[in-house]
Parts: structure tokens; C-alpha cells; sequence
């Protein structure tokens, strides 16, 4: 291994000189992502132009046997971007380019830095959108969206990134740049390495070119907000429009606690006196809609509903979703501080383990805002502390936890869509047997058996590929026919 | 390979499976021609599991069948030791219709699933043209297949929210979960999904549902021509009517008409397009007819399907083709199909995302098969489209290059070897020799 004091200069070498980065205090900048509260600063920092200055890197990494971390935007909530003080970070927030848009066949492909409101934005005025849309969707970067298969509030009629996203040029960790999945068609021969890649969270390489579906605008688009008295009626709801097959583009739901931070930040004037509110989008075709709205408003009417807003414009529209958009920044107007969770249960679980939520928090005496996309039963509680106060991190920490015990035990999941990057790594084991864990190790011992891209995330152990349990390759295995040639 | 003695193998399999359960398979049970040398029909995941330790201990190949109906799919594999059935491995564990989600055996019929789920007033939106043969889940997600309804809902693999399978060490593994929306962990129920059964034996599968429309319309129109299926659905994709599938039929080849033929005057061409509409009573009728002005000529709406929708255009003796191409793409790729192959070759599938099946007759030779799969793919190469051999018969299917060119080989070979590096999961069955 050269010795690492030339890594930076063979760096600038290749991409360079300003797209390297030593300084320390520059470097400092980018020693956490939307996780603030773990912080490492990287060694050495590269911002990349294009794919092959990603290439040049990753392949400098291998000769000095240093590990790397993608960057996007650094908005990811689980620490899957914290770089590593012995590796360098790759940012890729100068790879900004839509390098084509194909209306025709439904797709748009783009550099990883493109952020993900700037392809809908590309592309809007011709009646095209790009589905996924995580909150963080002004700045987020769409490789990032790529490595956590990110959401957002539509993904319960439209589906994840990995729905979206039908082909990936891939930095592989050994350097190569490989095109998997298919740029303009439905699919590709072979294994379906895009989806096991998109949601991988930066360990099996970095993606350089993403190839994205664009679908056409829906002809109408109304959103509503109901009140509630109770988080539980709310949630019992939303439980009867899904059971009632009813595909809402978005429900979503806020409890008193954000309600008053919103009303605080942004003065959006929901109804006075709601326990909660529940938000619903429908979109499709205008007779669709129309019919699922009013279906929509009967049910919420028969669960307990006080008052039903329907949006009759977009400026309408946009006042029913401002509320919900600033609720977790708003949150910060009645807190110093507060941990962002990310959880799943089951759809018809909503009420029941929002009540136990709120009962864990009392007996902590700790308060939990909770703002979530009900419509898949993705929970985000808002777990609320002072940091100058000793002691009550690990208090609302353990709040934090808890909820997420609750999640698995109500045959949920500890995260649906922030990831589990470094903040989770350790209850991965909740999910899953130390042989499921094994089993996904072979995954990625087969794209990065040096354990260069991103380690330390999303596996609780870290271990060398060679000590992966499995059946070991005997002198007398027949060996693989030679490799054919891939475009 | 280590020397086997068949008695001591089928104690071992029989131990694994219960008496009756393991015996030495018939000259009729077979993969792609190969003869297996047992059979067994594990009742559990664990008698599966069983098998699989066997089958490694013995350094036996073990290829998984469900209802057989695509065991002629795929390249020839390298070897068949032991057909794993899994019609024991039946039955919906699960099902929670107020979530949407339910929990299946792989060996399930895909349509026995769908008459559980109906009396819910909900389906697995996924209608491959295997389904009426009785094709089992476990089979239509190996073998990666889906139906029209993908427009909408895409292939099994986003359908799948989570699975077990079982390795070919015999350890038992899972991915995923029960619930709709989920990104802890790899997602490795999609690398299982059209794997062919080469990394894992999947034995059962987590779906999220869809509720059934209220009703469901087609629209169909005939065509002439695949530049008339071209030109009419561009004007679909750009309508707001959200189909929930668009789909082809195309019997043959056939002279295009002359100009002054064209319009709502013209014969009927011999092909057809048909659009499936579903939602709400008065929305299906509303949005059917904007359908039926958009596609104009002879189009008319009905509550059935056409009588081809969703089945194969190849019988069991022909070459089958599946070709996945940009939709813009699709009229330019059956042109070249057609002229390469200079005899009718039927074509159907799902225009609206540019997947369709092709039929060659069985009889031609291997030179001939190989000199349309390159005039296709040539065509195809620069815009990322394939056109894949799903089954062709067993004299000229190891002449062929199945697959032509595969993105991400290299890194599809590694996959292998960490998960089978005995290749003993459908040896060779799969791309490049996989």
C-alpha cells in the first residue's frame, strides 16, 4: 500500500486541483448529513464532474486500500452519508446534469447530483413528473434518493425510487463503471441488480447515471383535510379508506403537538380544536377523482370527522399541505431539539400503537409530536428534548427506541425510508436472524469484497467477506463458464 | 463431483421429506430435457431445507418446480440430481385484508391465491399468461414473468414485499417484511425475482395487494400495421386516461393497406390493440369513451377481454421470444423481427411498456434462429432493448445464444458464486451459463 500522504496529491492529479478538497476546517463542513448528531470528518474530500472523475477515485481508493463514502446533498436521516476520518468522501454535488429526457419512452436519465424537484421542474411544462418525493425534495440529491430508496408522500398510490428507477450506470468499489438494468426499456436480462442496488445505502458502489421513469401528469389532482378530535380517529380513518380500496395518492396525518408547532411556524389555521388532522390526495383522471373524493369525505364524516376542507384550487391546496411540509422543521418552535424517527406498522395498526406511543411517552415525560404518511403506515414521531438539559438525550433516546421495538413488534419495520445507515445498524438484528444478515453479506461480498464502499453502515458486525458463513468453493466445484462481454 | 451411492442419497432425502415423499424420478420428469435422477416434495420450509443440505452434501443439482409450466424456459441446464416440488408448499399463511398484504407458499397456483383474495373484494395485480396453466407464484417469481397489468403495477418484483428462501447450503433466510414500505436491509427478494431459481429456492412470498376495480372496460381497435400500433400509442401515453394495461396482438405479418384505406372506412386490419380501463362505474365509461375517440377507426368498448389478452402467442413447440424495448422502439424491432425472419411470426404483449412475445416456428434451423436474434438485437443494441429466447425446443436451444448481450455479467457471475459457488441451484440454466 502507498503511503497515504500522496492519496490527495494523486487525487488532484486525476480530478483536479479544486475538486479536491484537504483543508481541515473545509473539510469540517462536511462531517454529518441531516444526522447531526454523529460527526466524523473525512480525510480527504473529492468533488467529481462527472462519472469518470467517480471512476478515478473509487480506483485510487483500491490502490490505497482506503474506504470511500458517497455524498449527495447531505440530507439523508439515518447517517448513511457520515464519512470516515480514514477514508475519502466522495461528493457528488457537481454532477448536476439531466444528460437526456425522453418524453416518448417515459424516462429521463440524469447525473446523481440532479435534485430530485428539478426533474419534475424539467420536465412540467410538457405534463411529465417524476413520482418519488421525499420532503427533502428542494435539495435532495436523486443518487441519494437512489442509495435509500427514498419515498415521500406519495409513494402510497406510486411507490418507491426503486419502482422508478429502471437503470443505473454504476461506479463499481473496484473502479468500473457498468451500466445494470436497461436506460429506456421495461427491463433487462439477468439478475435484478438495480433493485437490490437502489437501497443498498452506498455500500455496493456509487451510482453515476440514473435512469428514471417520467409519467404523465394526472389530469386532476384534489387535496383535503379533515379533523379529528383524536389521533386515533384519525388513524381509524385512514385504516377505513385504505381497507375500502380507495387508492389516495397521499394521507397523511399530524397529531395536536405538530399541529401547534405548524400553527407556530407557518400559521396555517387548521380547524380549532383538532386532535388531529388528516390530509388526503386523490389524482387520476377528473371522474376518478371526483368519485374518490366523495368517498373519501363520507368516511371521514362516519369516523368522526368535524370538519372536512376539499381544496377547490391550488392556492387552496397549497395552504392544506404548508402546514404538513414545515411540520418537522416547525417543530423546533416548540422544542430546542428533538430526534426524527422513522418506523412502519401495520396500516391497521395506526391507533392502536399511537395510543401505546403516547403512553411510553407520558410514562417518560417526554413529549412526541408525530406527523406521518398513514397511508402506508409510515410513522415519523418527533421525539422532543433539551439538549442543555443532562440527560434527557438519552431519555428521549430511549423514547426513540422504544417506539421502534413497538414498530417490530407490531410486525413493522425499523425504518421505511430514511434507511438504517450508521444510527440503526444495531437494531437491524430486530428484523432479522444473524442468517438473514449472513445471506445479505453475500450480496455485497459479491460487489465489494474489500468492504471499501461505505462501511460501518446498515450491518450491525462488520466482517471480512472471507468470513461470511457459507458453503467455502472445494478444489473439485466446476468452475463458472468465462465472463461474456457486456455492453 | 463426489462419488454418490443413489440408496444412501435417497435415505437421506426420504429422512428429509418423510416417507413417500422422495423417490427416484421417471424418465418423464425432466428440466429442459435433462432427466432428473430423484424427485421430492418437501411438506415444510424446514423438510425443504433438509433437502437442500442433502443435496449440498452430496454435491447434488437441485432445480425447484412448481407446476411446470416453464420448465422448458431457459438454457439447458448443466445438470438435474434432484426436482425439488414444491406442491406441498402450499396455502395462504396470511392475509390481512385490511392492510392489503398476504403471506403465500410458493407452490400456490397464482390463481388459487386470486379466488382467496377475491371474496376480500381485492388481487395480486399480476395476470402472467402462464397463470391459467396453473402456474404457482413461486414459479411466475423465478421465472420473472408478469401479465398485462404491469403498465400499472409493475412485475412480481415490485409487487413482493417479502420473502423466504432458502439457500443452497439448506439455511433457511429471509428479506423484507410484512409491511407495505420497508428499506431496512437488502432487498434480496428482488434478486430472487427472475433468477430462475439459480441463487435460492424461494418457498414463500409476502405481496402487497390492490382492491378490484368496481369495473373494467377494453377498448379495442384493429390495426394494420406495427407503425399504426406506433403512431396510436403515442397519442395513448399522452392522454390522461391512466390505462391500466395496453396491449397487442399482432397474428401475422401482413401487407400494409394503401393510404386511401386508412380511417374509420378501412377493413379491419388482422391485429388489434387493446386498452384495459378500471376504476369507478361512471369513470370506466367516461374515460372508455374518450378512449375509443382517441384510437378512433373501428374501435368499441366492452366488458370482456379479447380472447388473446394475456396468453402467449407461441405454442409449446415454437421458439419463444420475449423483446423488452423502448416503446418508441417496439414498431422499428417487429420490422426487424419480421424482415429476419422472412416467415409470419405472431406477436402480443404489453405494447405500453414495450414488452412483447414473439413466436418462430419451431422447425427452423438454429443458423436461422441466430441470424433473426442479430438482426433484432443489432437493431436494438444502442438504446438498450432486449430480445431473450424464453424456450426454445431442445435439439437447437444450446446452439443459441439465449440472452445476447447482459448488462452487469460480471457482477451477476460474482452473485452466483457467493450464493451457490458449487453451482448446484439449476446449474447453467440462466445467463451466462449461471
Amino acid at each position: 500500500m502507498p503511503p497515504l500522504a500522496t492519496l490527495a496529491d494523486r487525487l488532484r492529479t486525476a480530478l483536479g486541483t479544486d475538486a479536491v478538497i484537504t483543508d481541515e476546517a473545509a473539510r469540517r463542513t462536511y462531517d454529518c448529513d441531516g444526522l447531526t448528531h454523529y460527526k466524523v470528518t473525512p480525510a480527504v474530500v473529492v468533488l467529481p464532474v462527472d462519472a469518470e472523475g467517480v471512476a478515478a477515485t473509487v480506483r485510487l481508493c483500491r490502490e490505497y486500500e482506503v474506504p470511500f463514502v458517497a455524498r449527495g446533498s447531505g440530507t439523508g436521516l439515518s447517517g448513511g452519508a457520515l464519512p470516515r476520518s480514514d477514508g475519502v468522501l466522495i461528493v457528488t454535488s457537481r454532477m448536476r446534469r439531466i444528460l437526456e429526457v425522453d418524453l416518448g419512452n417515459g424516462r429521463a436519465i440524469v447525473e446523481p447530483g440532479v435534485v430530485n424537484l428539478a426533474i419534475s421542474q424539467s420536465v412540467a411544462d410538457r405534463g411529465f413528473f417524476y413520482a418519488p418525493d421525499p420532503s427533502s425534495q428542494l435539495v435532495c440529491s436523486i443518487g441519494g434518493n437512489v442509495a435509500e430508496n427514498s419515498g415521500g408522500a406519495h409513494c402510497v398510490k406510486y411507490g418507491f425510487t426503486v419502482h422508478h428507477v429502471t437503470g443505473v450506470e454504476l461506479c463499481t468499489p473496484d473502479g468500473d463503471l457498468v451500466w445494470i438494468g436497461t436506460p429506456m426499456a421495461a427491463e433487462a436480462p439477468g439478475y435484478d441488480l438495480v433493485g437490490v442496488v437502489v437501497g443498498s445505502e452506498g455500500t455496493l458502489g456509487i451510482a453515476t447515471k440514473v435512469a428514471v421513469r417520467l409519467l404523465r401528469s394526472p389530469q386532476a389532482v384534489t387535496t383535503l383535510l379533515a379533523a379529528f378530535r383524536t389521533v386515533a380517529e384519525a388513524g381509524a380513518a385512514t385504516s377505513a379508506i385504505i381497507a375500502a380500496g380507495l387508492t389516495p395518492a397521499a394521507a397523511e396525518i399530524m397529531d395536536a403537538l405538530a399541529i401547534k408547532a405548524a400553527e407556530r411556524a407557518v400559521d396555517c389555521r387548521y380547524p380549532e380544536g383538532a386532535g388531529a388532522v388528516l390530509i388526503v390526495e386523490c389524482d387520476g383522471p377528473t371522474s376518478e377523482v371526483e368519485a374518490e373524493v366523495a368517498a373519501v369525505v363520507r368516511l371521514c364524516r362516519e369516523g368522526g370527522a368535524f370538519e372536512i376542507r376539499v381544496a377547490a384550487d391550488p392556492t387552496e391546496r397549497s395552504e392544506i399541505w404548508r402546514g404538513r411540509k414545515s411540520a418537522f422543521a416547525a417543530v423546533g418552535r416548540i422544542s430546542p431539539n428533538y430526534i426524527v424517527q422513522d418506523g412502519v406498522i401495520p396500516r391497521t395498526a395506526l391507533a392502536e400503537v399511537l395510543a401505546e406511543i403516547d403512553a411510553l411517552a407520558a410514562a417518560a415525560g417526554i413529549g412526541v409530536a408525530n406527523v406521518f404518511h398513514a397511508g402506508d403506515g409510515n410513522l415519523h414521531p418527533l421525539v422532543l428534548y433539551d439538549a442543555t438539559v443532562p440527560g434527557a438525550y438519552a431519555a428521549a433516546e430511549e423514547v426513540s427506541g422504544a417506539i421502534l421495538d413497538l414498530c417490530v413488534s407490531y410486525g413493522g419495520s425499523i425504518t421505511g425510508e430514511h434507511g438504517v445507515g450508521v444510527d440503526k445498524a444495531a437494531k437491524l438484528p430486530r428484523m432479522f436472524t444473524e442468517a438473514d444478515l449472513d445471506t445479505m453479506q453475500l450480496l455485497r461480498c459479491a460487489f465489494d469484497p474489500g468492504g471499501r464502499a461505505n462501511p460501518g453502515k446498515v450491518f450491525p458486525t462488520p466482517r471480512l467477506c472471507g468470513e461470511v458463513p457459507r458453503p467455502r468453493a472445494a478444489d473439485d466445484a466446476p468452475p463458472l463458464p468465462p465472463a461474456v462481454e457486456a455492453w | 463431483m463426489t462419488p454418490v451411492r443413489p440408496d444412501s442419497v435417497l435415505n437421506a432425502l426420504t429422512s428429509a421429506c418423510g416417507p413417500g415423499f422422495a423417490r427416484p424420478a421417471t424418465p418423464q420428469e425432466s428440466v429442459g430435457g435433462v432427466e432428473a435422477r430423484w424427485l421430492v416434495t418437501p411438506g415444510t420450509t424446514e423438510e425443504a431445507a433438509s433437502v437442500l443440505r442433502v443435496a449440498a452434501e452430496h454435491r447434488l443439482a437441485v432445480v425447484a418446480r412448481g407446476a411446470g409450466t416453464k420448465l422448458d424456459w431457459g438454457a439447458t441446464p448443466a445438470a438435474v440430481d434432484v426436482i425439488l416440488d414444491t406442491g406441498r408448499l402450499t396455502g395462504v399463511s396470511w392475509h390481512a385484508p385490511g392492510d392489503l398484504v398476504a403471506t403465500v407458499g410458493a407452490g400456490t397456483p397464482l390463481r388459487s391465491l386470486q379466488a382467496v383474495l377475491e371474496p376480500a373484494g381485492q388481487r395480486l395485480a399480476l395476470d402472467p399468461g402462464s397463470a391459467s396453466a396453473g402456474a404457482t407464484v413461486g414459479g411466475v417469481l423465478g421465472a420473472g414473468e408478469a401479465g398485462p397489468l404491469r403498465l400499472r403495477f409493475g412485475i412480481g418484483r415490485d409487487l413482493l414485499i417479502g420473502v423466504e428462501f432458502i439457500r443452497a447450503d439448506g439455511v433457511v433466510a429471509h428479506a423484507g417484511g410484512r409491511v407495505v414500505k420497508n428499506v431496512a436491509g437488502y432487498d434480496l427478494g428482488k434478486l430472487l425475482c427472475g433468477s430462475f431459481g439459480t441463487l435460492g429456492v424461494i418457498t414463500s412470498a409476502t405481496f402487497r395487494l390492490h382492491p378490484l376495480p368496481a369495473r373494467r372496460a377494453w377498448v379495442c381497435r384493429s390495426v394494420w400495421s406495427p407503425l399504426e400500433v406506433h403512431d396510436l400509442l403515442n397519442d395513448v401515453v399522452m392522454s390522461s386516461v391512466v390505462p391500466t394495461g395496453i396491449e397487442i396482438d399482432l397474428p401475422v405479418a401482413h401487407l400494409p393497406p394503401v393510404a386511401r384505406q386508412r380511417g374509420a372506412e378501412a377493413p379491419r386490419g388482422p391485429g388489434m390493440i387493446a386498452v384495459l380501463l378500471e376504476g369507478t362505474h361512471d369513470g370506466v365509461a367516461i374515460r372508455s369513451s374518450i378512449m375509443q375517440k382517441l384510437l378512433g377507426g373501428d374501435a368499441s368498448t366492452g366488458d370482456y377481454a379479447p380472447p388473446w389478452w394475456g396468453r402467449y402467442p407461441f405454442g409449446p413447440d415454437d421458439v419463444a421470444l420475449k423483446l423488452a424495448v423502448p416503446v418508441q422502439d417496439l414498431h422499428a424491432a417487429i420490422y426487424a423481427l419480421r424482415d429476419a425472419a422472412g416467415v409470419p411470426v405472431p406477436i402480443r404483449g404489453s405494447a405500453g411498456v414495450g414488452v412483447v412475445h414473439a413466436a418462430l416456428p419451431g422447425t427452423i434451423s438454429p443458423d436461422e434462429v441466430t441470424a433473426v436474434l442479430n438482426a433484432v438485437r443489432g437493431a436494438l443494441v444502442t438504446r438498450g432493448g432486449s430480445c431473450v429466447v424464453l424456450a426454445a425446443p431442445a435439439r437447437i436451444r444450446p446452439k443459441l445464444d439465449l440472452w445476447g448481450p447482459v448488462p452487469g455479467m460480471n457482477i451477476m457471475r460474482r452473485v452466483k458464486e457467493q450464493f451457490d459457488p458449487f453451482r448446484l441451484l439449476s446449474p447453467g440454466r440462466f445467463v451466462g451459463g449461471l
